[in-house]
């Protein structure tokens, strides 16, 4: 079948067709990509803990801040604190920059950022609940799971 | 008594909404005329309870009414009564409320300004409405009844209104955002009702298209407004973060985009009949996909209302009914629908398909980012990922810059072919031209970025073709100025739609390649410098508001040597709910604002601020307003003022 002697229209309509599925393909060959390189996994303290968690990798991980455990510069603005489960697991935070409002000892955080080799959590990010009511569903999680396993 | 008026008429409502349903589609069903025309008086009752149903709510508000709990949770009598009132969509259940009788709104105008439409069309449409105003109403009155009373035991005093909501952003953005969400609605009830009438011809379209243009304008407000909201007040100079909640309103917006110019094509030219149907039902399936990913909170997002799963669950169900069933209909009814129209490659037709290829699938991309971190905790039993921000960078930008690329030549385009006015040489000149200038500007202003230069200049490309399509409008009329004037307002509506798209596009470029921040720590009297400005942090304050304490910095600002402006941030604490909260101050400008917020006390008198220099942000809001004000002009254009309109297709449908 030779492309010339196609009738417009019929030409037109293979064209489209050609046209949309190479657009739709690489636009979800380009999201997929995208997809595998951003997505951000969530620890929970103990999974940072028993040392499940990938270092050096971007990550997410969260809990609460234990009480009196956050710890100023003198002369910049970085600060560090412990997050907990509420049971045993805690790990250390480091972040460089300003806290949100709602950021609060014995609250819960979630901080985006890298593991590094000695257990201790580098976070580009901190976010913390921005309300009294709302509890990010990750949290949620890992609370409950504390509460119910000191139950037992 | 005043908040059971309230529910009852709710209740009223309810009622009217399920004779609205059943009525005059059983007068269609019966081909009985009377009942068809009980949908015009039904819709105004709808309206008239639900309306009256707000204003109790809002009664409830300014008398602080604390028996209500509702009221209680979301209100203080401290509270100013400009956000007493805006308290009243402050939380779920009342926003929902709100959304409802925006449904309500749409559908009593509906009801008046459909008279035109054949008397089946109109109780068709209205009919459908009827059916999502039932579904809406009785999700307020099982899950989240505003009214509800916490009786004999009630607080003295209330919980206050969350602070970053007392705001005057939040007193317009979200009903702007809820009359275009719900606007969708419109489109969507004339596309079902096409559907069911069989008759997909395109006076569909004709219809549909003004109330498209008016709901997108002001969903594209409500966009901007919440943009805006967010840099000053949440964001510490953010004004987009590809946050869950934001995709929610930016997906009908995409699809909604793709339909105002799908909805042209359909009805100058009779193509692409089917497609605008689904595009229309898509708009409105994503309107309710946001809700319900705003009220039942499974995702973690800065805007997510508590969460309640048996909302979620019953916004989830009423969803899968309404996509279902359309879907459904859809794919009986939509088959054998043929556009005998032809149209050439370059033709303004071909150039639309392409627009609406890529914003669909700028949105599919935009809903996989969404949604993926359910399907993967579904998936995997439990495990929880986000998407990062640059996920949706790296997609969508590519996208919309071919999308942009596009744009440039569609100005030129004309309907059916376009090959005689169009000369790809002249093209590929102005695009040089546009190159060639950025690159010089940029050159004197020691700027050379490449990613700027690519977006400005295809920037300008799109304004010159607008430009020279205008001089083409003009050329061989001897009063060029009265000419312009008498041009019609869609026209300027195409013109400053497209004139918003390239400001904003500049102004996002701009913003994130030049912009510049740092957090620091400051003691009074310590200066820093940043973008050729020096801050200087003078000195702290107490300061008291009506409902709060505040820590006043006072900034002064200076560029060598000369000040420039002095910046007041503050630090509040809201007494009732004890919550801290950022109020950021800046220095508006044409080409830059200057940024300044408190972060925390750190030790002795020293605080945590942030200061930025944000080049061409407001061009970014700027751009939204006139695509805006493009969509409302096109909606005044008075060929939509035509009251007596034959029904029959104008389009020749076969233009062989």
């Amino acid at each position: 079948m030779k492309f010339g002697k196609m009738k417009t229209h019929r030409r037109n309509r293979l064209l489209l067709v050609i046209f949309v599925v190479v657009m739709s393909g690489s636009g979800i060959a380009m999201a997929l990509l995208a997809l595998n390189e951003n997505i951000n996994l969530f620890y929970s303290p103990q999974e940072i803990v028993d040392g499940k968690a990938p270092v050096g990798q971007l990550i997410r991980a969260g809990g609460m801040v234990r009480e009196g455990s956050v710890v100023r510069s003198d002369t910049d603005l970085t600060v560090s604190f412990r997050v907990s489960d509420l049971k045993n697991a805690e790990f250390t935070v480091h972040f460089e920059g300003i806290l949100p409002d709602l950021f609060r000892e014995g609250q819960g955080v979630i901080a985006r950022g890298i593991l590094r080799d000695d257990g201790e959590f580098v976070a580009e990010e901190v976010l913390a609940k921005h309300d009294e009511e709302y509890m990010p569903p990750e949290l949620n999680d890992v609370i409950e799971q504390a509460h119910s396993e000191a139950a037992k | 008594m005043i908040a059971e008026l309230g529910h009852f008429s709710l209740i009223l409502a309810l009622g009217i909404s399920f004779c609205l349903m059943v009525l005059p589609s059983w007068g269609v069903y019966s081909r009985n005329l009377t009942l068809m025309h009980t949908g015009g008086s039904m819709a105004a009752g709808l309206f008239v309870f639900l309306l009256t149903s707000f204003l109790c709510l809002g009664y409830a508000f300014i008398t602080d009414d604390f028996s209500v709990s509702y009221v209680a949770r979301n209100s203080n009598t401290a509270l100013p009564v400009a956000y007493k009132i805006s308290a009243v969509w402050g939380a779920h259940e009342g926003s929902f409320l709100l959304w409802t009788l925006v449904l309500g709104t749409w559908t009593f105008a509906v009801a008046l300004f459909s008279r035109d439409l054949t008397v089946d069309m109109r109780a068709r449409v209205l009919s459908v409405l009827g059916v999502l105003a039932v579904g809406f109403i009785l999700f307020l009155l099982l899950t989240s009844n505003p009214f509800d009373r916490s009786l004999p035991v009630y607080p003295t005093e209330g919980s206050d209104l969350n602070p970053l909501l007392q705001d005057f952003g939040l007193i317009v953005h979200p009903p702007m955002l809820y009359v275009g969400y719900v606007g969708f609605a419109v489109p969507f009830a004339f596309a079902i009702a096409t559907l069911w009438s069989g008759r997909l011809d395109t006076a569909w379209a004709r219809w549909s298209r003004p109330w498209t243009n008016i709901a997108w304008a002001f969903l594209t407000l409500g966009i901007t407004l919440g943009s805006w909201w967010a840099y000053y007040e949440l964001g510490w100079g953010g004004w987009w973060f590809w946050d869950a909640v934001e995709n929610a309103s930016f997906m009908p917006w995409l699809i909604g985009t793709a339909l105002v110019h799908s909805l042209a094509s359909t009805e100058k030219r009779g193509v692409f009949k089917s497609w605008t149907v689904l595009l229309a039902i898509a708009a409105f399936s994503l309107s309710l996909l946001g809700g319900f990913l705003v009220r039942s909170g499974v995702l973690t997002s800065v805007h997510a209302f508590a969460q309640d799963p048996e909302r979620g669950l019953y916004i989830l169900v009423f969803l899968v009914l309404v996509i279902g069933s359309s879907l459904t209909l859809y794919a009986v009814r939509a088959q054998g629908i043929k556009s005998n129209a032809l149209f050439t490659w370059s033709s303004r037709e071909a150039l639309i398909l392409v627009n609406n290829l890529l914003l669909a699938v700028a949105t599919g991309a935009v809903l996989l980012g969404t949604l993926y971190p359910l399907a993967y905790e579904a998936f995997t039993g439990g495990d929880k990922i986000s998407v990062g921000p640059p996920y949706f960078a790296s997609v969508f930008v590519p996208i919309v810059m071919v999308l942009f690329a596009f744009m440039a030549i569609s100005t030129r385009s004309r309907w059916k072919d376009t090959s005689a006015g169009f000369s790809p040489r002249r093209q590929a000149v102005y695009f040089a031209a546009a190159v060639a200038i950025v690159s010089l500007l940029s050159a004197l202003l020691a700027t050379l970025v490449f990613p700027v230069i690519l977006v400005t200049s295809i920037a300008l490309w799109i304004t010159i073709n607008l430009a020279d399509d205008v001089l083409t409008r003009l050329r061989n009329k001897r009063a060029k100025l009265r000419a312009l004037v008498s041009q019609p307002l869609s026209y300027y509506g195409m013109l400053f739609g497209h004139l918003g798209i390239v400001v904003s596009m500049i102004g996002v470029c701009c913003t994130v390649y030049f912009s510049t921040e740092k957090d620091v720590r400051m003691l009074p009297g310590e200066v820093v410098s940043l973008g050729g400005y020096e801050f200087e942090f003078h000195r702290m304050k107490k300061v008291q508001g009506p409902n709060y304490v505040a820590d006043q910095g006072e900034i002064k600002v200076s560029r060598d040597g000369e000040p420039v402006t002095t910046l007041f941030p503050e630090k509040r604490l809201y007494t009732a709910s004890q919550s801290v909260m950022t109020e950021a101050d800046m220095d508006p400008g044409f080409f830059r604002d200057l940024y300044v917020a408190l972060g925390e006390p750190v030790g002795e008198s020293a605080w945590a601020v942030r200061v930025h220099v944000k080049p061409f942000v407001r061009w970014i809001w700027f751009g939204g307003l006139l695509v805006a004000l493009g969509g409302i002009l096109a909606v005044l254009d008075k060929r939509y003022r035509l009251s007596r309109r034959t029904s029959e297709s104008v389009v020749g449908a076969s233009v062989v």
